[in-house]
């Protein structure tokens, strides 16, 4: 059946069925594929987006239940790739391969809107369930505190 | 002292200068970077120009933008990065005109092996392929320099090749205006390439030319790629290995939205066993959802074959069995049976480590296009020249008519280096026809059919001295061997040496040793695991020279020291380890700190873990200082973020994950069941480089993974008097009172 969803500002309207996962409407319908499959059951956070600003998995969201609502993806955080968060990780080389990065990118942004100074409890807390496998937990800790401080106005 | 203050200190290089003092140089990422040195799709030209082709590794745009080709795949190890600085220490490029791709592995193969090595493991991407990589960037700059010498009649020797730029006098030139005349350029005699001492790139810290890619979305890895006319296949091979399709129902699923067909996976005996395809259905439709919605709803039988009662406890059972024999011999030096005798004390000890996979974050796939004169693949190969190799095969076509195109991987660890799934993905792609088929297998397929680490157990004997010295060393191993099934050739006489890498080659000075080694295979199949052998038996034999240290009154860190007197390295690296960390055995009950150092790839890499065990048996890993000697550097960041990752491989498998096999089928299957570390279990990691030099160039992927076990072993030892010989750590009871 036709969807009608709003990803990144922009209007799509995709012929899946309802239950889809966000996911793969994305990724396959849309062709939007820096959200990442990792696990199919909201334990890996690769394929964590913003709906209406919250961090949601997108592999464990109905493709119905995000119509009508402001969702965003990976290629929509910013324009030209300078979220403090991208430049923080830009800054700091936290990638290794890559790609359970978009994920952790659209977590982090989504804990800094909340708490613009987030203490390593905090991180702890909100990042647990963007896993890592390449191990760049170190550099994603130091990201975030450094990506609050360029939000904050530091150079 | 936050985690930011922490990180700026891990970029603190520390290098043992001859005579003992210490400089200390400080190297930071760079500013952030506009644009990504290369295209998101890696396989494609990142300049939209026509360039001029100096060799096979170099090309010069008009704007003097200069793509450098890689001939390695990108899975976080920061080769593209790393690989082109090798080329630009000698071309005397302007590194911010420096572009990358991948080497063709077509045009490889069709060349008669252009790029030298495209196969990416063994830690090997920088020590086997610098000479050769500096040799392509001495001999471009050359061919510039006489370039412009005949042009402006002067002797080679007064052109001066600097970022880009050729003088002589006040006569001035950009390696563009000459690159045409220097690819035509015949030298008499190629020159010769810098040594250590001579680099003024190579040891610096620059920023990675990918991480633009990362941070937007846009990096193309295997999974994302998108052709015209694809469609998707979802893949279910039988739960058993070993067993067998028995029918499928297409009819119950034919109907549904966008299925296109159901496909039987057949392997064929003649292919070989490493590739072979396993016994399976693939669901094809438009998208990767509706695919695997209907394989989910497909009704199949399968024949489970013989294995369907094994379990893992049977498989343990008959290596512990295996090691009250001896085996073929693998190390034998001196006389260790009568050594043994005349020891004052003797100490043993049974170690085991069950199998694991490499759960990259992104699952196994491969994109392929059979066309009636061409047939092109997708994916993130470890090995481009292979995975042609096999398609090729597959399709009974010639290796030249197949284009490689490699993506970024999500991950590799030897997972990506054999190319089985790409067997299955030309299968799939042949039943299908002329269109472009898209293969994904999901997270638990990924689990349950990994060709991952092979299970060992090692039963270890030493006998010390009155003074507490070790004097004889009697190793036996029982394990399954990846090279059996990989490269059976290698084992014909029953002696895997491989497998006890990490107990076998240990390089401490003890006068008698005697190693032996059991094949025991089982109905897995594995293969090359991110330090293979040494990943597992480091944690055996670095726990035991523990055991060891303390049965004969030693303090652990200085009987490793005491047993590698002559090996200046060694030395090197556990003084300096002894030095940062602050080794130290009189910390408070619940507190320990516990000492591994291995080398493997070329690099000796020492560690000192810090952990805190409450009362009730909790642990927290405080810290993990890490000592590198990888002789010289490419550039450090790189090789501290190696260090973290490795230290992050080695401490999710010895605390937090470990297959298990019930009713001949692995149990676990997505991350729910089988765990990996969380960013609330990450240790702080300090990485020092205590750096031997001279010719020496270790590897960085690998050696760091094998101690990190070993040191959180010995120093959950510590912590709590509790020994983890079997793995997993965090099912161990690790109470105190």
């Amino acid at each position: 059946m036709a969807l009608s969803l709003t990803v990144n500002g922009r209007n799509y309207t995709v012929d899946v069925e309802p239950e889809t996962p966000l996911l793969w409407v994305l990724r396959d319908n849309m062709g939007l594929t820096g959200t990442k499959y990792g696990c199919g059951i909201a334990r890996c956070g690769t394929c964590t987006v913003h709906i209406d600003g919250q961090v949601a998995r997108s592999c464990a969201t109905q493709a119905a239940a995000a119509v009508g609502k402001r969702i965003t993806t990976i290629e929509g955080l910013s324009p030209t790739s300078t979220h403090p968060v991208q430049v923080a990780w830009t800054e700091l080389d936290v990638p290794q391969c890559g790609y359970c990065q978009s994920g952790q990118i659209m977590a982090a942004a989504a804990l800094l809107a909340k708490r613009p100074r987030p203490t390593d409890a905090d991180i702890d807390t909100e990042m647990e369930l963007n896993l890592c496998r390449c191990g760049t937990y170190q550099g994603i800790r130091a990201a975030i505190h450094r990506a609050a401080a360029i939000a904050g106005g530091a150079r | 002292m936050t985690h930011l203050d922490i990180t700026r200190r891990s970029f603190i290089v520390t290098t043992a200068a001859a005579g003992g003092g210490l400089m200390i140089g400080v190297a930071m990422s760079g500013p952030a970077h506009a644009a990504a040195g290369m295209k998101p799709n890696p396989w494609e030209r990142p300049s939209d120009k026509a360039g001029q082709e100096i060799n096979a590794w170099i090309v010069v745009d008009p704007d003097g933008t200069t793509t450098i080709r890689v001939g390695q795949s990108e899975m976080g190890q920061g080769v593209f990065t790393a690989m082109p600085m090798l080329v630009a220490e000698e071309l005397h490029v302007d590194w911010k005109m420096v572009k990358v791709e991948y080497a063709d592995g077509n045009r490889h193969v069709r060349n008669n092996n252009l790029y030298q090595r495209m196969s990416t493991g063994g830690s090997g991407a920088v020590r086997n392929s610098r000479v050769f990589l500096q040799q392509a960037g001495a001999s471009a700059r050359e061919r510039l320099r006489e370039a412009a010498a005949q042009a402006w009649s002067v002797p080679r020797d007064q052109v001066v090749a600097k970022d880009s730029v050729l003088t002589a006098g006040n006569r001035r030139g950009t390696f563009a205006e000459f690159a045409t005349r220097a690819s035509q350029v015949q030298l008499a005699q190629e020159p010769a390439i810098k040594q250590s001492g001579q680099f003024q790139l190579l040891g610096t810290t620059l920023a990675r030319l990918d991480t633009p890619l990362k941070v937007n979305g846009t990096a193309t890895f295997g999974a994302d790629v998108k052709l015209p006319g694809m469609v998707h296949a979802a893949v279910k091979v039988v739960p058993v290995r070993g067993g067998k399709l028995k029918s499928f129902n297409f009819d119950a699923i034919k109907g549904r939205p966008g299925v296109i067909g159901a496909y039987a996976l057949k392997p064929v005996d003649t292919h070989p066993l490493q590739t072979r395809v396993d016994e399976g259905v693939a669901v094809v439709a438009d998208t990767y959802y509706r695919a695997l919605t209907a394989l989910n709803l497909l009704p199949i039988e399968w024949d489970l074959g013989p294995d369907v009662a094994q379990t893992t406890t049977a498989y343990k059972a008959k290596m512990a069995e295996a090691l009250k024999q001896p085996g073929a011999v693998g190390r034998n030096d001196g006389d260790t049976i009568a050594a043994m005798k005349t020891a004052a004390k003797v100490v043993e000890a049974t170690y085991y480590t069950g199998y694991d996979g490499h759960a990259c974050m992104e699952p196994l796939n491969c994109t392929v296009h059979i066309a009636a004169d061409r047939v092109d693949v997708w994916g993130g190969f470890q090995n481009p020249p292979g995975a042609l190799a096999v398609v090729a095969d597959h399709l009974g076509r010639q290796p030249v008519d197949v284009y490689t195109h490699t993506t970024f991987l999500g991950g590799g660890f030897g997972l990506r280096a054999r190319n089985h799934e790409v067997r299955q993905a030309a299968e799939i792609a042949r039943q299908v026809g002329n269109r472009p088929v898209k293969m994904m297998w999901t997270r638990e397929e990924d689990t349950r059919h990994v060709r991952g680490r092979p299970a060992g157990m090692s039963y270890l004997r030493m006998g010390l001295d009155a003074s507490g010295m070790p004097i004889a060393f009697y190793g036996r191993y029982a394990g399954h061997s990846a090279a059996a099934q990989n490269n059976p050739t290698s084992v014909a006489n029953g002696l895997d040496l491989g497998s006890m890498n990490g107990i076998r080659d240990h390089r401490y000075k003890i006068a008698h040793n005697l190693m032996e080694g059991h094949i025991r295979n089982t109905n897995l199949h594995t293969q090359a695991y991110r330090a293979p052998g040494y990943e597992h038996n480091l944690w055996h034999f670095e726990q035991f020279i523990d055991e060891v240290a303390l049965a004969g009154g030693k303090d652990p860190l200085q009987l490793r020291i005491d047993l590698t007197k002559d090996l200046p390295d060694w030395q090197m690296v556990l003084n300096t380890l002894k030095q940062k960390s602050g080794y130290r055995r009189d910390l408070p009950r619940g507190e320990g700190m516990g000492v591994a150092i291995g080398e493997s790839f070329g690099s000796i890499i020492g560690m000192v873990a810090k952990v805190t065990v409450s009362r009730r048996g909790q642990l927290t890993i405080d810290k993990f200082d890490v000592v590198v000697d990888c002789g010289n550097l490419v550039t450090p960041a790189i090789v501290a973020h190696q260090m973290q990752s490795c230290v992050v491989w080695g401490v999710t498998d010895a605390v937090y994950r470990e297959l298990t096999i019930d009713k001949g089928a692995i149990v676990e299957g997505n991350f729910d069941t089988y765990p990996l570390m969380k960013i609330n279990q990450m240790p702080v990691v300090e990485t020092h480089f205590a750096l031997t030099g001279g010719n020496k160039w270790g590897g960085i992927g690998e050696p760091g993974c094998p101690p990190a076990a070993a040191a959180l072993g010995n120093a959950v030892f510590a912590a709590t008097g509790k020994r983890v010989r079997d793995r997993l750590i965090n099912q161990t009871d690790l109470r105190w009172a």
